[in-house]
């Protein structure tokens, strides 16, 4: 029972609590009680002293007539019964005061001594100060700290009821905090439960307080969200492999089965393979390019990201392209700052460019220009690759990056409408977007990337990222 | 060349070591991380082609890992269907000197096996390179063939730096995107025959015998007949 009671999350936390509690309330009871009794102490020993001094003053005035007199009359005004008096002759013997004789202890002036003594058949705590009379006389003059014990009373019992306050506050705080717990946990597992039966639309309420149940519930939410995501991608993925591979794979095999059934020659049969094999090379490049694409927007090439400079990286791309968009009576041509400082993951990069390059190159007509165009900002960096093509109509700008998809003029063109999949990848992954613009004519596909400076604090940085991030802002400063 | 095959998918193999013998090389085989071992310690070979999942016990990494361990550097080239970048990275990381993903066209294979093969043979630092008639002096960075003085861009430099210390050899397009550019990934236009045409125009095609070669379907080849 008491297991089961104490396996609650909610029961266990306000115990705690309790605990904590009473053990400050301790604490401070403590505290007071010290204090209290450093106080009490002091007023006691300056009773003491204000005693001592008028004693001293009736002895000198009217000898140790006027000092027994004023001491008959002290304790008899005394209503508390707590002052203590006590007179010896030169002979040792007891000549006035209320205590039956000298405590042994009490030896030295200039001292205060607190022992207990027997007064009225009762043991009591006193504190006492003696003083040396001139003619050989010695005077106590003492005061009982019952009082202490009234304090300490008093004490035991505001700490016992603040005890069982903290003792109920906790039971209750117990059950508040366990239904608190309880309806959020049955909300979270309410919804885990409906997804996991298949709902996957359902997600966590969100009260609206804005309170830490909130933001958690929001968490939670946002990591459906992303999940929900990254599954439709999936499920894309597999449509797209589905549908799309279903061609080239029905073409490889019919050429395949057609030389089987139909070639004439070795030489017939070998060229109908070749073909196939060329097919089914083509197949292979559209699985790796799929596979790139998933490992791009699941972020994982995140741990490769470095500082770079774009600038010699887009030199080296345009030397490549360069010859390449010659041979088809094309100029390519590279407009950019000298230096473009930029944090991500280097081939990526290279890639992304290369395949905007590959489609200016594949869509543009003879004898015009090919342009890369870098613009940058205080936040974002532009780099455009702009041709003069037959751009893509506006109509199919927002589908041209989904996979596998190829407008009408590109249908007779080699591809596989993966590159601007991939392009949008990597965008994404560098905390970017692809932008497609008509040029008119033309297309100007323009990488939109976060600056380098921006990039360190943005989601898009990896931990590693950071910190570099960090060691080049500390060089700069 | 002698060389040794860790291939457990049996038609994999026999196609790899058929084409090899075929290709004039000595080709051992074992279907098993621990045999790979066994076999890659106790003779010598001149490379080794190295499947990443591999039964009995010990995996590609490994074997290579235990091979690099004792001190052992032959060339090792990865043939994985492990294709993912970080694959890659791992594999050469790891001591691996080539990495080719499945399924891979034979003569790429072939191609980048005889060049690992022969940079295992490669004695020092070279400043000269000669095939044929065509020099190159690495040290004042310049090409003559014969008595003729040939100007060439700096990459077209580089690209037929890469072609000579590879003479004899087929080289393949992605071997040079990779050697001379530097570029992990095969580019929709044919950007390279691009510029092996243009480095055929400075070189060849003044002279009567032609040096760079293309080899159908395969990549391309300098060598002095």
């Amino acid at each position: 029972m008491v297991a089961r009671v104490l396996r609650s999350a909610g029961v266990r936390l306000a115990l705690g609590y309790a605990l904590v509690f009473g053990i400050s309330a301790a604490m401070l009871i403590l505290v007071l009680w010290i204090s209290g009794i450093n106080i009490l102490t002091r007023q006691v020993d300056a009773a003491i002293d204000a005693d001592e001094q008028g004693l001293a003053e009736q002895w000198k005035q009217g000898g140790p007539e006027a000092l027994f007199e004023t001491i008959q009359s002290r304790i008899a005004s005394n209503a508390d019964n707590d002052s203590i008096y006590l007179v010896l002759d030169p002979k040792g013997d007891v000549v006035a005061g209320n205590l039956d004789s000298w405590p042994d202890q009490v030896s030295k002036t200039g001292q205060v001594y607190e022992i207990s003594v027997n007064r009225n058949g009762k043991l009591n705590q006193a504190r006492f100060h003696r003083y040396d009379l001139p003619a050989g006389y010695a005077l106590l003059v003492g005061r009982e700290v019952s009082s202490r014990v009234a304090l300490r009373t008093l004490l035991a019992e505001v700490l016992a009821w603040s005890m069982v306050l903290i003792g109920l506050l906790s039971v209750a705080g117990a059950i508040l905090l366990k239904k608190l717990f309880g309806r959020m946990v049955s909300q979270v597992s309410q919804t885990a439960d409906a997804i996991s039966s298949g709902d996957l639309t359902r997600r966590v309420a969100i009260s609206g307080r804005g309170d830490e149940f909130d933001r958690m519930a929001e968490t939670i939410n946002d990591m459906l969200d992303r999940l929900n995501r990254l599954m439709d991608g999936v499920r894309q993925v597999s449509n797209a492999i589905a549908h799309d591979l279903r061609t080239p794979i029905t073409r490889a095999r019919a050429r395949l089965e057609d030389a089987s059934m139909h070639a004439g020659s070795a030489e017939q049969l070998r060229s109908a393979i070749d073909r196939a094999v060329s097919d089914l090379d083509g197949i292979t490049n559209v699985f790796h390019a799929l596979l790139r694409i998933s490992e791009i927007e699941a972020g994982a090439r995140r741990s490769a990201f470095v500082r770079l400079d774009l600038r010699p990286l887009l030199d080296d791309l345009r030397d490549l392209y360069g010859a390449a968009a010659e041979e088809r009576g094309l100029s390519l041509t590279l407009s950019a700052p000298a230096e473009l400082p930029a944090l991500g993951d280097r081939e990526l990069i290279q890639q992304a460019v290369a395949n905007l390059l590959d489609n200016a190159i594949k869509f543009s007509p003879r004898q015009k220009s090919v342009e890369i165009v870098v613009e940058q900002t205080a936040d974002t960096m532009m780099l455009a690759v702009r041709d003069h093509g037959a751009g893509i109509p506006v109509g199919d700008v927002s589908r041209a990056t989904e996979r596998f998809f190829r407008g009408e003029a590109a249908r007779n063109t080699p591809g596989f409408g993966l590159g601007l999949t991939l392009v949008r990848a990597v965008a994404q992954l560098h905390g970017g977007t692809l932008e497609l613009q008509d040029a008119n004519p033309g297309l100007r596909a323009t990488l939109v990337l976060p600056r380098a400076s921006e990039l360190r604090a943005g989601r898009g940085a990896s931990p590693r990222a950071e910190a570099e991030g960090g060691t080049l802002a500390s060089a700069e400063g | 060349m002698r060389i040794l095959v860790v291939e457990d998918d049996k038609d994999v193999a026999g196609f790899i070591l058929k084409g090899l013998r075929e290709a004039g090389h000595l080709a051992e085989h074992t279907a098993n991380g621990r045999d790979g071992l066994l076999a890659a310690t106790s003779q010598e070979f001149d490379a080794i082609i190295l499947d990443r999942m591999l039964p009995g016990g010990i995996d590609g990494l490994g074997v290579l890992e235990m091979l690099r361990a004792q001190g052992n550097h032959t060339p090792v080239m990865f043939l994985s269907a492990m294709a993912q970048v970080d694959d890659r990275v791992r594999g050469l990381k790891a001591g691996g000197d080539d990495y080719l993903t499945k399924p891979f066209a034979f003569s790429e294979l072939l191609a980048r096996v005889e060049a690992l093969a022969r940079r295992g043979r490669a004695a020092g630092p070279e400043t000269r390179l000669q095939v044929g008639d065509l020099e190159m002096d690495l040290l004042s960075r310049s090409v003559r063939r014969r008595t003729q003085k040939i100007d060439l861009q700096p990459r077209e430099f580089m690209l037929l730096e890469y072609l000579m210390r590879h003479a004899g050899q087929v080289v393949t397009r992605t071997m040079l995107l990779e050697g001379v550019w530097d570029y992990h990934f095969d580019p929709q236009t044919n950007v390279i025959d691009v510029h092996v045409s243009r480095l055929r125009q400075k070189i060849d095609k003044p002279f009567e015998t032609a040096l760079l070669h293309t080899v159908r379907s395969a990549g391309y080849m300098l060598r002095a007949d």
